[in-house]
């Protein structure tokens, strides 16, 4: 179970963008977060995923309280998150082919790479995409790469902030059937961030919004 | 110069025929973005042009304007104005770059932007873009030019003064749509106007695209946002590694009786409101493209005769279909 209890975070403790919001994912749970752009949910969706330090609150996985944040928190806590971008552009290295992109995390943790090609066919990327660098790929297939990312390290949680708003339609199943298919196998939870409520409501199991999160 | 005729209510705007784009990269291969591509867009009409990112909507877009980079090749044609009545018939695409930039960009042709932010002038405020745009277009200039111009798009007039990073995406975009606007072109060029948006404000963008379509200029609105089409469309293209591959009604497309072309179908039932399941496979390299019929390998229906290019009759482009028909 992931709990963020009474979060206030931001980037000027003076005006936190997001003040005193609760929200638990349940094991095995899809809980989508609707919200408008700017209104702060991408800044909690971060400190969800240990990325961002909150001003004040707790976030407790599966009853043990987060011990720090970004590289500080211990692996263990750390590499229990995948996260997935809204612009794959802006989230991967343009020096490395796909292929090293898919295994940055493994490296990072020291476990083999040979786990690479079984990742790239899981999100439907072909051999040949592999060796090639961001700029020679489309957002669709980049985006693939950087969700084979998020999956590497088997995480027990999926924090996915607009992944597929840059996206054309089929993209966007293919990508969504990817994440549920990890999920039904894996029983990962899974905190969706968007502001297409159609999505989202198909997507997951629970969809809250924006508005009811902070008023309660 | 000819002067730009004031088009009519239905009359053809823009007159594409045969247009084709390719790339010569360094290795000596080809890079076939479009090919062959042949449309009619009549004034006070919205063609939505669709379709997975890379495959070639934009480069159309780019071709249009005379913006593509130097290793690109153009053929066919793209004729601007009422070509019928020899008044104001411009081919963009055999057009020299003195007679684009002079005539025809901002003139002829507006453009609305993709990511409006990028489009603007990060020193600039708001208002220096409006003046120097309407300085340049229309020969006039002071603050009743620039308040016209930015209320034409619904700009706030208490934000004239800020630059682009203080603004909203929907105010950034209202922005880029102003200067669009002030040179009354008779052609909207709209590339992926909408990208990164929430959906109130795509619905907003695109409806103040519509209105300002009105019954005098036409509109070519490029999207992969099949909702956003659905809603102002009169009529959708649906592109396919380069090629037109459908051409209808927008009501037929989005209601019944739905797409014809396999892919398009496809594309239309991977919407989350409908049966949320992608096309099987990825699209092809437009440098690497398959024989015959470039759907074909993702295509449940595909048998011998998809080892031919199929030709594009009715509004379509797919064997079975015309099979289907005959």
């Amino acid at each position: 179970m992931l709990e963020l209890r009474d979060v206030t975070a931001g980037y000027d403790r003076r005006a936190p963008v997001v003040r005193g919001v609760s929200l638990t994912v349940r094991v095995g749970e899809a809980v989508g977060l609707l919200g408008p752009s700017g209104c702060g949910k991408s800044t909690l969706a971060r400190v969800a995923a240990l990325l961002h330090r909150p001003d004040a609150g707790q976030v407790v996985l599966d009853g043990e309280p987060a011990a720090g944040w970004r590289h500080r928190a211990p692996r263990a806590q750390r590499t229990s998150f995948g996260v997935v971008f809204q612009q794959p552009r802006l989230s991967a290295d343009p020096r490395l082919p796909l292929a090293r992109l898919i295994a940055e995390p493994l490296r990072a943790n020291g476990r083999p790479v040979d786990a690479v090609p079984e990742l790239a066919e899981t999100v439907g990327l072909t051999a040949d995409l592999l060796g090639r660098r961001p700029h020679e790929v489309s957002d669709g297939q980049l985006q693939r790469a950087c969700l084979a990312r998020a999956l590497a390290l088997r995480p027990r949680w999926l924090v996915c902030d607009e992944m597929t708003a840059m996206l054309d339609a089929s993209t966007t199943a293919a990508l969504v059937g990817v994440v549920e298919a990890y999920r039904r196998e894996s029983g990962a939870g899974l905190l969706a961030v968007g502001h297409d409520r159609v999505l989202l409501e198909r997507w997951c199991d629970r969809t809250v919004g924006w508005a009811e999160l902070t008023s309660a | 110069m000819t002067p730009p005729t004031e088009p009519t209510p239905g009359g053809t705007v823009l007159s594409v025929r045969g247009l084709c784009v390719r790339f010569e990269m360094r290795d000596g291969s080809y890079v076939r973005a479009v090919t062959d591509a042949s449309f009619d867009l009549a004034a006070g009409e919205c063609l939505a042009l669709v379709g997975e990112s890379g495959c070639g909507k934009s480069v159309l877009a780019s071709a249009l304007l005379g913006l593509l980079p130097a290793n690109a090749s153009v053929a066919g044609s793209a004729v601007l104005g009422d070509a019928g009545s020899g008044a104001g018939g411009l081919d963009l695409l055999a057009a020299d770059e003195r007679v684009l930039a002079r005539e025809v960009r901002g003139r002829r042709v507006g453009l609305v932007p993709q990511s409006p932010v990028a489009h603007l002038t990060p020193v600039r405020t708001v208002r220096s873009h409006l003046d120097e745009t309407v300085r340049a277009l229309t020969g006039t200039s002071g603050p009743d030019g620039v308040r016209a111009a930015a209320g034409r798009a619904a700009f706030p007039e208490d934000h004239l003064d800020r630059h682009p990073h203080q603004l909203s995406g929907g105010l950034a975009q209202r922005a880029a749509t102003a200067l669009a606007l002030v040179g009354d072109a008779s052609l909207l060029l709209a590339d992926e106007p909408t990208t990164g948006l929430d959906r109130d404000l795509v619905e907003r963008t695109v409806d103040e695209l519509r209105r300002h379509t009105g019954d005098h200029r036409a509109l070519l609105l490029i999207t992969h946002d099949l909702a956003a089409a659905g809603r102002i469309a009169d009529r959708v293209a649906v592109m396919y590694a380069g090629r037109l591959v459908e051409i209808t009604d927008a009501a037929a497309f989005f209601g019944a009786p739905g797409p014809r072309h396999p892919y398009a179908r496809g594309l239309l039932n991977a919407l989350p409101e409908r049966d949320f399941a992608p096309v099987p496979g990825l699209p092809p390299e437009l440098g690497a493209l398959p024989e015959g019929c470039a759907f074909a390998p993702r295509c449940d229906r595909a048998s011998e005769a998809c080892a031919t290019v199929p030709e594009l009759t009715s509004g379509v482009a797919c064997h079975h279909v015309a099979v289907a028909r005959a």
